[in-house]
């Protein structure tokens, strides 16, 4: 039965890869207009131009389902009642190699570094907010990988991450009324647009670009905050 | 000389993923997946797509082999 359902399948997948037009050929219907749009809008990276400018309200709703999941997770990772803080502190900074250590000194700075690159040249070179807030919040657990979870603890507050994801949430739906007033649609590009390639351009997509970055870099970092408490801080849960 | 960088990136990643499901334990499953998220890369940058490609590098190299090995340490008490 289910061959001949998959045999099925694969008859009509090929008569419909057969009938599009070829790998790598130059009729695009869809390029030719999304990146008219983008120049028009003088923003020189037409996928952050679809991103936020074209598609923006798409964008709007990949934040709220992160921003969900991200909720999620923190409340399935809340501790019960019986796990409490490990005695005797949770694996000190001596464990970690000469190497690794060095590595995680230089690379630290050079992460926060591209990270903020990545969010800030989101309207002009690839990336953009979502890819500058992840390599973020990776940069800031080298201190975990290259120091000790005391370490990582010392320098990130977790209730400032929260507070901080939710303010990129809100700038971004704010940015979006602030269309409404100005230019009667939501989330329209309503911020002088600049000259092409220059830093100041592409109007609210670089402001949109940094309200993404900040919304997903915290929230990457309360994730994981959650995550590493369950697995490193807290003993006396029902396998222990 | 694009369409043999191509068929080379397709085999890698067809290659990867083999070796991902073939893998056993959890544990090392989150080890070659990160590889073959790096392999993913490689080949979203050979399509010329690189914002995917830095989205595929940042979350799935590592962001969700962290996320596998934290959740397996949890479930394993401490012990592993």
């Amino acid at each position: 039965m289910f061959f001949i359902g998959g045999g099925l399948v694969a008859v009509l997948y090929v008569w419909a890869v057969v009938g599009m037009p070829l790998f790598g050929s130059i009729f695009h219907p869809y390029r030719d207009l999304a990146i008219h749009a983008a120049v028009a809008h003088g923003t020189a990276n037409a996928v952050s131009a679809v991103n936020f400018d074209q598609r923006a309200i798409d964008t709007l709703g990949e934040e709220t389902i992160f921003f969900a999941s991200v909720l999620g997770a923190a409340a399935l990772l809340r501790p019960s009642k019986e796990e409490r803080e490990k005695r005797g502190g949770h694996g000190g900074a001596e464990q970690v190699m000469a190497s690794t250590r060095l590595a995680g000194y230089v690379l630290f700075p050079l992460t926060i570094i591209i990270g903020l690159d990545v969010v800030a040249h989101g309207h002009l070179t690839p990336g953009g907010g979502f890819q500058g807030g992840v390599v973020l919040a990776t940069g800031i657990h080298l201190l975990y990988v290259a120091g000790s979870y005391d370490a990582l603890e010392r320098t990130r507050p977790v209730h400032l991450y929260e507070y901080s994801e939710v303010a990129g949430a809100l700038a971004f739906v704010g940015l979006g009324f602030a269309g409404i007033v100005i230019a009667g649609a939501y989330l329209a590009n309503v911020v002088p647009y600049g000259g092409f390639g220059h830093l100041v351009s592409a109007g609210t997509v670089d402001l949109l670009s940094f309200a993404v970055g900040i919304e997903v870099a915290s929230g990457v970092i309360v994730m994981l905050a959650h995550f590493l408490e369950q697995a490193i801080a807290l003993q006396g849960g029902p396998h222990e | 000389m694009n369409g043999v960088v191509l068929v080379i990136a397709l085999t890698l990643v067809a290659i990867g993923g083999t070796a991902v499901v073939m893998t056993n334990a959890p544990e090392r499953q989150a080890v070659t997946l990160g590889l073959y998220g790096v392999l993913l890369t490689m080949l979203f940058f050979a399509l010329q797509a690189p914002d995917v490609a830095l989205s595929q590098l940042a979350v799935g190299t590592a962001i969700v082999p962290l996320m596998v090995m934290l959740a397996i340490r949890k479930i394993r008490g401490g012990r592993s």
